[in-house]
């Protein structure tokens, strides 16, 4: 499966979904002007890596800030993760940012995956 | 040019550290978002205050940028719209002012009403409600930027829609972030 590597910008998060080497993460900061576009590749991505799956995935969410309209996205992209056995999400917090806390353990009520929640 | 002695005292006596009024974009945002963080950073601003901080600018401005009516007055076409930001000892203060037709005053009002009249609970609550069945709009918003900024802010929005003409009105809004660390 192809490799999906999106660099980061001062609106837009890094992004590496690599299959082969078992890495899946999203990190930095999300705000870009559209949301819907910049995920789509995204979901699309994810689509594809559910008909073909690791036994397991470990999916790292280490945001450093993400706006409104993203999370409506990174919803929708821990849904489409919902459905792949093997998933566990490690989500990741600055240890002093607690809102970032609460926002993944809100996710972490949205979603039928575990969590685990990690501070860097 | 007395106006620019002017306008710079009244600067000072509110407490403005930043104030940019034009055309809002995706570009303009980052720029005053940057400029904002170097004030920030500079003044040594505690992490947790300037995230809250930063995350209430950027849904204001990013109401702006998709919200934001056209002026249309006779001949003229405008989206000038203003954004603002204030530092007390106590506190920050995010403002900002847009027009608005008279038509959308109502449903936006009704709208901060209802999230003023909620508390932590209620504001986590209707987020999770709104994230759950929401769909991103044309406009590429979620529909929870208000709600957000409550969120971050830990206190009621304020709001003003003064008069601008028969179509218009300017919707004036104002988010408190403590500066005082619990």
């Amino acid at each position: 499966m192809e490799i999906l590597n999106l660099e980061g910008t001062e609106d837009t998060p890094k992004i590496i979904l690599d299959k082969k080497n078992g890495i899946f993460e999203i990190s930095g900061r999300s705000l870009p002007e559209d949301s819907a576009e910049f995920y789509r590749p995204v979901l699309e991505w994810i689509e594809q890596y559910g008909e073909q799956a690791n036994p397991s995935t470990d999916f790292v969410f280490k945001l450093e800030y993400f706006n409104t309209a993203s999370s409506k996205l990174i919803l929708d992209v821990l849904s489409a993760l919902e459905d792949i056995k093997g998933m566990k999400i490690l989500w990741y917090f600055h240890e002093d940012d607690e809102d970032m806390e609460e926002a993944g353990q809100e996710f972490s009520e949205l979603v039928e995956i575990p969590f685990e929640f990690k501070t860097y | 040019m007395n106006f620019i002695y002017d306008l710079h005292r009244t600067m000072m006596s509110q407490n403005l550290i930043l104030v940019y009024q034009g055309d809002f974009t995706q570009e303009s945002t980052k720029s005053i978002l940057s400029m904002a963080e170097r004030n920030l950073d500079s003044s040594g601003e505690d992490s947790s205050i300037k995230r809250k901080v930063f995350n209430v600018m950027v849904e204001a401005l990013q109401n702006i940028v998709k919200h934001s009516d056209e002026l249309v007055d006779g001949q003229t076409r405008s989206h000038a719209a203003i954004f603002l930001i204030g530092k007390e000892s106590n506190r920050y203060s995010i403002m900002s002012g847009n027009p608005v037709r008279k038509s959308n005053v109502e449903r936006l009002k009704k709208n901060l009403e209802h999230i003023n009249g909620l508390d932590k609970d209620g504001l986590k609550e209707l987020y999770k409600e709104i994230i759950k069945n929401t769909t991103i709009s044309e406009k590429g918003g979620a529909g929870l930027g208000f709600v957000d900024m409550a969120r971050k802010s830990g206190g009621k929005l304020q709001f003003e829609f003064p008069e601008m003409n028969a179509d218009y009105c300017f919707f004036c809004l104002k988010v408190n972030v403590p500066r005082d660390t619990e």
